[in-house]
């Protein structure tokens, strides 16, 4: 019988696989013409990023070579371009004359995705997908200088890696809060950013690019936040998708990708398909496991002993040295699922396993991923996990461990890291001190002055205790915030500060957070004390607020909200009362009430109405009142020597200094404030958390009143001279309050751990009042801005997302 | 009954540990989306006092209640810890990027 013509368009690792099954099994059915674009023939494309690296050579990485094509008498047509496939004459017409076949296989792979932006085309913009842009990049770095890499995904980060060990001083930009959002979660993520920043990489994510920008070359990018990243080459690593136009233009059936049965026979059955090319069943393939199967596949098929081709189930590894993770399934949250997770803060590990009806079903691992092909093989095999279930985590060299150590996150401190901030004590010293003898918490007050302060670093000064000296010190009992984690909140904060954690996903790493992404108790907290001590760095986190706080009004009971717009210091206007009045006819506002913090509460708005009161509200002159936050309130006043005839200063004015100053800003609780004109105090300050009363000679300025649950009066932090001063006083001890303070805990509450006397003394230090003064500044360079003109601009999103009254109807 | 999957809004529309609502005849739906992309829908209404939980935390397949901190499993609309009670769940998936819900089922609601 005469040989059959089988023709091959694409050279690659699937095309590739495809005939040495096809030669091994019957080397004499087919005569072999290949087609390739690329100017070579097979090579481990999935190797490129080592060669970019420097790692290997391409001749490291070619699969088959001249030899082996002269051997199979494969006729090769490199660097031809395939124009097009006539079906009725079942010939295929390459850039060099005509080629019939009898069977014809498609692997024309996929083309990157190139993200439709102006400057895309300049040169020094290119993509990653084959030899080619490996040497253009490789020569690129030889000039030096900087990258930009579009796409946090594997292929980019591999770029990155790649380019930064070539010496480029590189930028990763990626559109989602996390690298490789698709494989990785947030935790995960977190720690794959670390090691990469570790080796120089800058990584920017929810990064939207905008513009590449330059004349005859790229120079720089521009994002849509308006920052300008200057670059000498932009790597544009985004996707891909499959390569489809041959198929196409030849009228196969083409969904996303070329649609084939389980035979890898496309709508025409002579025709078959293999590879990142093809969709089968709504999927499409780019690793390269599923490509081999289909490759075994296509050659059976091919001889006349057709297979069947069945997904597996998938798992990714990033190939950048030093950079071990690893993820497989689905590790989603679902339907009677339980996660399991294991984090090792000493060792950078992170492991989460996902688990449904007594089998793993998914699995994300950082770190270490020693283990990763026995959890791959118990979800590839279904196999039933219910008698290991309570040691699954540990790997399996470790059925039958202990418990993950409490005190982990504390042992793998470094000696440097600062435990106690007030006296500048880090963990080294109080090591020192344990070894000369200290060995209770009085010992080491007593010796370093560590936890002798605020008091606030005393949690982690015994943890450091009990790592030193085992079962020899026993930790009293502290509450933890959640049940999330074993840290109390002054734990935690101590470490967002000392280990500069300035991401929830960092600090619930660093700190061994026991759940996924904590809970409705932990993350309020987590996210204003990253704002507070990282307010450039850490971008606020509405999902993780309460409702008021999230829209920026306060819930009623059923369901509908209170807006109630800022008075400054309890002035007021005829306008703004007739705008007020106007929104709360226009609106239907059930009620509206007198505060006792001298503003008006408009009760009983309805959700999808706040943006548009707001508006309303705004082109008044008039902000939002924070009245929701756990932040400032109001500056009440009395009318002082405007009016009053004891006044002895202008107290409204000063409350209205005060208010400008300090609205937006966020505390662990609420602050209200208040100015009275003399010691009469009309506005009732000595109960409120900071109360200026006037006097002849000044101001005397006191803290930590409440009149709420618990009544307290005010105790006397300072008198001074000026209105200056007291402003610049004020605005200290609210920092010292932010950057201290249990979430929660008013200042009487905060006042009562860490002493009165501690926070004058903080306060009585002029350089350190400046310092505090400066760091409340830099955080209102952020947050002294009206969130109801931001949430006007977002408008639809109080909306229902959908309208269905109509279809549910018919 | 047969299934009849109509498209909501797009998954991007529902923010990452968070909800929207949808409209129908019988009330609203609340649509959650978690920090892994999973879509559920659940009736807005916690069976405490009627609380609004697309305005709650939403922290793994949980929803916490934002007037009394019950906490609804999102899978199964079972009040979870101390607390006892059930919220109706609906089907609800995430196909290329867009939210389906099941108009067919959401239907029934006025007949259960």
């Amino acid at each position: 019988m005469a040989k059959q013509r089988l023709v091959v368009i694409g050279a690659g690792m699937a095309s590739g696989r495809v005939l040495e099954h096809l030669f091994e099994a019957d080397p004499d059915a087919y005569d072999v013409t290949l087609f390739n674009a690329e100017p070579r023939g097979n090579y481990n494309r999935i190797m490129l990023s080592p060669v970019l690296s420097g790692e290997k050579t391409y001749e490291e990485i070619v699969t088959h070579d001249d030899d082996w094509y002269a051997q199979k008498n494969v006729t090769c047509r490199f660097g031809e371009q395939v124009v097009k496939i006539d079906r009725d004459m079942k010939v295929v017409e390459g850039e060099n004359g005509h080629v019939p076949y009898d069977k014809l296989l498609i692997a024309t792979g996929s083309a990157p995705f190139i993200i439709p932006v102006p400057g895309k085309d300049l040169p020094g913009v290119i993509s990653y997908r084959d030899l080619d842009d490996t040497n253009a990049m490789i020569d690129a770095c030889a000039k030096g200088g900087s990258a930009v890499v579009i796409g946090g995904g594997l292929l980019g980060l591999e770029a990155a890696a790649g380019l930064a060990m070539r010496g480029m001083s590189v930028t990763v930009l990626h559109l989602m809060g996390h690298l490789m959002d698709r494989q990785l979660d947030p935790a995960a993520g977190y720690l794959l950013r670390k090691d990469l920043e570790g080796r120089g990489i800058t990584v920017k994510t929810q990064a939207s690019t905008k513009a590449i920008i330059g004349d005859d070359k790229v120079e720089a990018v521009v994002l849509e936040d308006g920052e300008t990243l200057p670059a000498d080459l932009v790597v544009m690593a985004v996707g891909i998708r499959p390569e489809t136009r041959l198929a196409n233009d030849a009228r196969i059936e083409v969904n996303r990708g070329i649609d084939v049965n389980a035979q890898m026979q496309t709508s025409d059955p002579d025709i078959f398909a293999v590879g990142e090319c093809l969709e089968f069943d709504g999927m499409l393939f780019g690793l390269v496991a599923p490509l081999y199967d289909q490759a075994k596949v296509v050659a059976s098929g091919l001889l006349d002993d057709p297979g069947v081709f069945v997904p597996k189930e998938l798992s990714t590894k990033l190939k950048v040295t030093g950079c071990d993770l690893f993820s497989a399934g689905d590790f989603e949250d679902g339907e009677g699922r339980e996660d399991i997770v294991f984090r090792d803060p000493a060792r950078g590990v992170y492991r989460r396993l996902v688990i449904e009806d007594d089998t793993l079903i998914g699995a994300v691992m950082y770190g270490d991923t020693a283990d990763s092909n026995w959890f791959f093989g118990l979800i590839r095999d279904k196999t039933d996990i219910a008698d290991m279930r309570d040691t699954l985590i540990f790997g399996p060299a470790f059925q039958g461990g202990a418990a993950s150590d409490p005190l982990s996150a504390v042992a793998a401190l470094p000696r440097d890291a600062e435990i106690c901030g007030c006296n500048g004590i880090c963990k080294g010293q109080i090591e020192d001190a344990i070894a000369g003898g200290a060995t209770d918490l009085g010992a080491i007050k007593a010796t370093t002055k560590a936890s002798a302060s605020c008091g606030t670093c005393t949690g982690l000064v015994e943890q450091v205790l009990a790592v030193s000296l085992g079962d020899d010190f026993v930790i009293p009992a502290a509450a933890s915030i959640c049940a999330c984690t074993d840290m109390t909140h002054d734990d935690v904060r101590r470490m967002i500060k000392s280990q500069k954690l300035t991401s929830m996903p960092a600090v619930w790493q660093e700190c061994g957070w026991k759940t996924s992404c904590g809970c409705h108790v932990c993350r309020p907290a987590l996210n204003f004390y990253l704002l507070a001590d990282w307010p450039l760095d850490y971008k606020d986190d509405p999902q993780s607020r309460f409702i008021n706080e999230r829209k920026h009004a306060n819930i009623q009971k059923d369901g509908t909200f209170s807006v109630v717009p800022r008075m400054w210091g309890g002035i007021t206007t005829p306008n703004e009362l007739r705008a007020i009045a106007d929104a709360a006819d226009k609106f239907m506002v059930p009620t509206v009430k007198v505060t006792g913090g001298q503003r008006i509460d408009l009760l009983g708005v309805k959700g999808e109405d706040l943006p548009a009161i707001w508006d309303d509200l705004n082109k008044a002159g008039m902000v939002s009142g924070h009245a929701y936050s756990k932040g400032l309130r109001t500056v009440k006043t009395c009318v002082g020597t405007d009016h009053c005839r004891f006044g002895t200063q202008d107290s409204t004015g000063l409350g209205i200094k005060l208010e400008k100053t300090l609205w937006g800003s966020w505390t662990p609780h609420k602050l209200k404030l208040a100015v009275s004109g003399c010691p009469r105090n009309c506005a009732e300050a000595t109960c409120k958390d900071i109360g200026v009363i006037c006097v002849d000679s000044g101001y005397q300025i006191s803290i930590g009143g409440a009149a709420g649950m618990d009544v307290r009066e005010t105790e006397l932090l300072l008198q001074v001279a000026s209105e200056d001063e007291a402003i610049a006083v004020i605005k200290a001890v609210t920092q010292l309050y932010r950057e201290n303070a249990k979430y929660l805990d008013r200042i009487y509450k905060w006042m009562a751990k860490v002493g009165l006397d501690w926070i004058s003394e903080q306060i009585e230090d002029l350089d350190n009042r400046t310092a505090l003064v400066e760091r409340f500044e830099l955080s209102q360079s952020i947050y002294r801005k009206d969130p109801w003109a931001e949430h006007v601009a977002k408008a639809e999103t109080y909306q229902p997302v959908a309208d269905l009254t109509l279809e549910a109807a018919e | 009954m047969s299934t009849t999957w109509i498209d909501i809004a797009a998954l991007d529309d529902v923010p990452q540990r968070g909800a929207r609502l949808v409209k129908t005849a019988h009330g609203c739906v609340a649509v959650f989306r978690t920090g892994t992309d999973d879509i559920y829908a659940l009736d807005n209404a916690c069976p405490h006092k009627d609380g609004p939980l697309a305005e709650g935390i939403v922290h793994g397949a949980s929803v916490t209640c934002p007037l009394h901190n019950w906490v609804i499993s999102l899978v199964t609309g079972a009040v979870q810890g101390p607390d006892e009670g059930q919220v109706a769940t609906y089907p609800a998936r995430v196909e290329d990027g867009r939210i389906l819900l099941d108009v067919a089922f959401l239907r029934t609601r006025a007949v259960a």
